[in-house]
């Protein structure tokens, strides 16, 4: 079953009638209509940079909109190491962001903290913020940017809109 | 002995402990009490001319007994040559004369040695942390006795107890 069925009228059998379920309308929207939050920290912001330049276009999938506030998006893309100074400046940017809002950790420094195991750096963002997708690669290249969102669309997609998510479903962070 | 050491030795008798030249890197050894001097002789001197402070840095010899070595570079902008200035400092009197009131730019840099080894500077205008946060309370993480993955501050996020 698609997203969307077609009906046809009636009278003269004029394509003009839309059936289907009003949550994935309203998850197509979203999906269709990612702004991400400008945030590079490290190299990463570099292939973030290319995968919205015209080469890659990221504005295909609808995730080409950067804002430089996190008022304005609803997607984060942690793009480079986190220190552990930069991580309470993460955690109120990720506050700021308006609901829904989704999280990609970007390359193994935002996932894991990298090679970098050492007293400053936070051993993966999703510490102490949740993450939707973890994309790896040092650095990752667009296209693994692009695969990312592609598959944090289809996530979306399985999202409850007017019902409470499941447990299993509902991430969290456990504080 | 290269030309410029030579004329730190001749000048400082007392305080010249040893010079080294390798690959054309020239580096001089004096005695903590005359780095002050030895410096001031370097910027003020015609024939030295030292007018830029390229960097302070700091080495841990953890088996040594005087163990921390501070380490000032010195490049003349119009003579065009440098010059590396080191200095023990032991670790149960960790103190050395600040540089900041002959160059001005030696300022950030003895605050990132003061931060990162605990080294402190006399006579510094403003001595505080430069790069981890002022509440940071694991120690000088540059000492060879620090834990790699630090005391526990990496995993600690005080602001999400804030929330909740």
């Amino acid at each position: 079953m698609g997203l969307i069925q077609l009906g046809r009228h009636e009278k003269d059998g004029t394509p003009d009638v839309f059936v289907g379920s009003l949550e994935k309308a309203v998850n197509w929207a979203r999906k269709g209509s990612l702004w991400p939050m400008t945030f590079g920290l490290a190299c990463c912001a570099i292939e973030m940079m290319a995968a919205v330049s015209s080469r890659y276009d990221m504005d295909r999938f609808g995730a080409g909109v950067f804002r430089g506030s996190p008022r304005q998006s609803d997607l984060m893309i942690v793009a480079g190491t986190v220190c552990r100074r930069m991580a309470p400046v993460i955690r109120k940017i990720y506050d700021q962001m308006p609901e829904p809002k989704y999280v990609i950790a970007m390359g193994s420094c935002a996932t894991s903290g990298n090679i970098y195991d050492s007293y400053s750096v936070v051993q993966g963002v999703d510490r102490f913020i949740p993450v939707d997708m973890y994309v790896p690669g040092c650095p990752p290249t667009p296209e693994a940017l692009l695969d990312g969102i592609l598959k944090l669309q289809e996530r979306i997609m399985q999202r409850r809109v007017f019902t409470s998510q499941p447990k299993e479903v509902q991430i969290g962070l456990k504080v | 002995m290269h030309q410029l050491a030579k004329r730190i030795q001749e000048s400082f008798t007392s305080g010249f402990v040893g010079a080294s030249e390798w690959r054309g890197d020239v580096a001089v050894t004096v005695t903590r009490d005359k780095v002050h001097d030895i410096a001031e002789f370097l910027r003020d001197d015609p024939g030295m001319d030292f007018d830029y402070i390229v960097h302070v840095s700091s080495v841990d010899w953890p088996d040594d007994e005087e163990r921390f070595e501070v380490v000032w570079e010195f490049y003349s902008i119009r003579k065009r040559h440098r010059l590396r200035l080191k200095t023990r400092v032991p670790e149960s009197d960790c103190v050395v004369d600040s540089l900041t009131d002959l160059w001005k730019g030696a300022d950030f840099m003895e605050r990132e040695v003061y931060d990162m080894m605990g080294i402190r500077f006399r006579n510094h205008p403003d001595l505080r942390r430069i790069l981890l946060p002022d509440d940071f309370a694991e120690g000088y993480p540059l000492r060879k006795d620090f834990p790699l993955r630090g005391k526990g501050w990496r995993d600690t996020f005080e602001f999400l107890d804030e929330r909740s």
